[in-house]
């Protein structure tokens, strides 16, 4: 039979159109590999679910729903059928998208507010904590003896003894649940030998060490007198043995979206530009803020402020020269090592190689830490052993700005010649002896041949990694951060704290982390955009005249 | 001929073979001494029982006393070394397989967006993550308020963006190695009817082996050196992994322990310079790709 049916002939096209199809979309899924699957995915599920709850008890609808929709894309790209790509890249994108894109996001966002230890959260926030913080003794009220006690359920109350009417009393903070009452009935009270109350029955009084050791709780406790704390006032210790009476002094007003302090009346007003609330009448403000978007001021402070114009000039121009001083110095030693080496008949090479190649393995951070120790002027190795000085006329290594700059790169010399040493072995090895050769049969001296063709040949060849390291070096935070932590010079008390031999990254990270004068991450983050737009571009520029990125893909 | 002049090589004056082979010894000789000599220095710090550094000639005392009092359980290096373990596995481990299943998709399958991706992994990767320093600290700092296991101060956070950081350049790499394995090999197991998982899986996982293990122990060397992203996220001596612990020793200026910090030093490198010995030869291909630190 060699007749077709037709009808037969299509389903076979079908068929094997459906095959094809499969075969695209990576063959039919097993049994296995489905449970596998339909299992994990349930995992991802009830641990979304969870997050889901605990997000929403703390009424927080954006995160919800981000997490909601994330869930819902990563079980539709691994419930349908095909679409292969989403299925393995999903993972790795979820997480460059959280720690990766979102943080270079995020910084740029901050840089256009005034994020920072001023202006840490909400304006709900800061208001709660100037309230909170801004009280004053009633004048004319009574002191009282005071016995911090611990109820029956482990919350503390002040038990307290009027010093004038020695009337006693207990409350906690929670005026609802411990209300502040008077006990000087209360059969199971014990008065001491001075009048003041020692014990009441239902209380444990809490111990010295106790109290030491709770000592920020205590001194934080606000036991309020009447059920509205801020007209009844309420109690305070200043030392945990007496309690006075003491009231709000920061009245805030919603409509006027002001507060006004009681004791001498002065307004102040929410300024959103600043994120601070202000007293027009006097200049005060409370030194609490919020964050506020600022627009480009970080940036306008970066190019305008007097103060910080000539600090940073002086950290930008050594940055540059800390980079290509590195790039330089490692290079050339690299290169003359390598030229040195790449010798056939030297014997050794592979000794020397795994010596040479011990800076580079040697964790940096740790050989920041021991070249510190080198470089002490006292008894430092350097100064006592290598240049026999004593300790008096020690050369002051890292106390001096020029000496420490120095040090600095030769630390970083140090750290990193193996690494040029092995790429310029390399790229020597990858150079045809023939070129060489026919330059040697036309009389070129050996400085020619290197000048003249064996240099722009590794140049070439070498141009993206020497930028790469020249961009390295431009945010080499580890180096300079524990060898000489950017000093000589600059203080953590002023605002702004620059040292001699401070880079850029290291000049932010004390801007954000210093933990001097305030921490400033809103500035701190726009510098950060301006270096990765600096090293970026510098980058970029290079990357394209050498032609790097073209063949990339 | 030839004969002739094989013996006359050999019986070359030493003036000659110095001015074309011997100076570059003593060059070599140089290089050696500088090289090694501050390694030699913390050696031999580590084996004095003084408090300071004052120690003037290099083994000039031999005591393992605080190499005894490291290891002691009391000791806080141990939890330190173990944090680090702890932590640079799991981000070596994670971020080889996030990588290999992103590069098997780069490498082996056509979809619109491919060349941008791969483009754009490369750019992310050139923001350094110590710039980001604010905005990881803003974020860990808010996953403090919702999922307190990831948040400052835990382990799993600082893991979290080592792996966000470790992936663009992770990807490129082993798009680069699947390139390299023939597309031949899992056309042919998809014909006898396997299914992309078992390709990658069985087929492709299993060939670039090799290369997993060393991607995965650089990525290792990596996040133990790290010590920026690890300073930030932890404050508490209890957590700290040994490139912030370590310095803790030194730092104060009360308390200053050189020996004992050395010692720490020699204990904290020893493992990773072998490794990074071990695979000298794929860290040298990788550098000219220019993949790991320089």
């Amino acid at each position: 039979m060699t007749t077709v049916d037709p009808m037969s002939d299509k389903k076979a096209l079908k068929a094997r159109a459906k095959a094809q199809k499969k075969l695209q979309e990576g063959g039919s899924p097993s049994l296995k590999g489905t449970l596998i699957k339909i299992a994990m995915l349930g995992l991802l599920d009830a641990g979304a679910m969870f997050l889901a709850m605990m997000l929403i008890m703390k009424e927080e609808w954006g995160f919800t729903a981000l997490l909601v929709a994330v869930t819902l894309v990563i079980n539709y790209i691994y419930l349908k059928p095909g679409g292969l790509p989403a299925k393995y890249l999903a993972p790795g994108v979820l997480f460059l998208l959280a720690f990766q894109v979102y943080v270079v996001f995020f910084s740029g966002f901050i840089a256009f507010t005034n994020y920072g230890s001023l202006h840490n959260g909400s304006q709900e926030s800061a208001l709660d904590a100037i309230t909170q913080s801004a009280v004053v003794p009633v004048e004319g009220s009574s002191t009282y003896d005071l016995k911090v006690v611990k109820n029956e359920d482990g919350a503390l109350e002040f038990l307290v003894t009027d010093f004038d009417t020695t009337k006693v009393y207990v409350g906690g903070t929670d005026f609802k649940a411990d209300p502040f009452r008077e006990v000087t009935a209360d059969p199971g009270l014990k008065i001491g030998e001075d009048g003041m109350a020692e014990s009441l029955a239902g209380y444990t009084r809490l111990t010295e060490e106790e109290i030491s050791a709770k000592g920020e709780e205590i001194s934080a406790m606000k036991v309020p007198v009447g059920a509205d704390i801020n007209t009844d006032g309420f109690l305070l210790t200043p030392d945990g043995m007496t309690a006075e009476m003491n009231k709000f002094d920061a009245v805030y007003d919603k409509a006027s979206d002001s507060i006004t302090r009681l004791s001498d009346g002065v307004v102040f007003k929410a300024n959103q530009a600043t994120g601070f609330f202000e007293s027009e009448a006097t200049g005060e403000r409370f030194d609490i803020g919020w964050q506020v978007m600022v627009g480009f001021n970080n940036f306008a402070r970066i190019f305008g402020d007097e103060e910080l114009r000539g600090p940073l000039l002086g950290i930008l121009l050594w940055t540059f020269m800390f980079a290509i001083g590195s790039v330089l110095s490692t290079f050339i030693v690299g290169l003359a090592l390598a030229l040195l080496f790449n010798d056939e008949r030297l014997r050794g090479k592979k000794i020397y190689r795994a010596i040479m190649i011990l800076p580079y393995a040697f964790p940096a951070f740790l050989s920041a830490y021991v070249w510190k120790g080198m470089f002490q002027t006292e008894h430092g190795f350097i100064n006592q052993t290598i240049l026999g000085l004593s300790p008096e006329s020690g050369i002051p290594w890292l106390e001096d700005v020029g000496l420490a700059r120095v040090a600095v790169l030769m630390v970083n010399l140090w750290l990193g010649f193996p690494y040029m040493f092995l790429i310029t072995t390399g790229a020597l090895q990858a150079i045809p002896g023939e070129l060489t050769e026919s330059a040697t049969i036309d009389g070129a001296t050996p400085w020619q041949q290197f000048r003249l063709i064996k240099l722009p040949l590794l140049l070439v060849s070498l141009a993206p990694l020497l930028i790469s390291s020249f961009a390295y070096n431009f945010n080499n935070f580890t180096i300079i951060y524990l060898l000489t932590g950017g000093g000589p010079g600059g203080d953590p008390t002023l605002r702004l704290d620059a040292g001699g031999t401070d880079i850029l990254i290291t000049f932010v990270y004390k801007l954000a982390f210093g933990g001097g004068v305030g921490a400033d991450y809103g500035l701190a983050s726009a510098f950060s955009i301006l270096i990765f737009l600096i090293v970026g571009s510098i980058s970029y520029v290079t990357f394209r005249r050498t032609r790097a990125l073209e063949d990339l893909v | 001929m030839s004969e002739l002049i094989i013996p006359e090589r050999r019986k070359q004056s030493f003036g000659r073979w110095f001015k074309q082979l011997g100076w570059k010894h003593i060059v070599g000789l140089v290089v050696v001494v500088y090289s090694l000599f501050p390694i030699l220095y913390i050696i031999s710090t580590s084996l004095t029982d003084m408090g300071g550094i004052d120690n003037g000639t290099l083994f000039g005392q031999m005591t393992l006393k605080n190499y005894e009092e490291l290891v002691d359980p009391n000791n806080e290096f141990l939890r330190w070394a173990g944090n680090t373990i702890f932590i640079a596995s799991v981000t070596s481990i994670g971020s080889v397989f996030l990588s290999a299943c992103a590069a098997y998709a780069f490498s082996r399958l056509r979809f619109q967006g491919r060349r941008a991706g791969l483009l754009s992994l490369i750019l992310i990767q050139m923001f350094p993550s110590v710039l980001g320093l604010v905005a990881i600290f803003g974020i860990l700092s808010a996953l403090t308020d919702y999922i307190p296991a990831i948040g400052l101060g835990t382990q799993w956070g600082l893991i979290l963006v080592y792996l966000g950081g470790s992936l663009g350049g992770g990807t490129y790499l082993m798009y680069g190695f699947f390139n390299t394995v023939p597309r031949e090999i899992d056309e042919a197991a998809k014909i006898d009817g396997a299914t992309h998982t078992q390709i990658f899986f069985t087929i492709i996982l299993r060939l670039v082996a090799p290369i997993l293990a060393v991607m995965a122990l650089l990525s290792f060397i990596g996040t133990s050196s790290d010590f920026v992203l690890a300073s930030i996220v932890f404050n508490k001596s209890e957590q700290y992994t040994l490139a912030v612990g370590l310095g803790t020793l030194i730092d104060d200026p009360h308390s200053k322990n050189w020996a004992m910090f050395s010692a720490g030093a020699v204990l904290a490198a020893a493992p990773i310079v072998a490794l990074f010995i071990g695979l000298q030869r794929f860290i040298i291909s990788g550098l000219v790709g220019g993949a790991v630190k320089g």
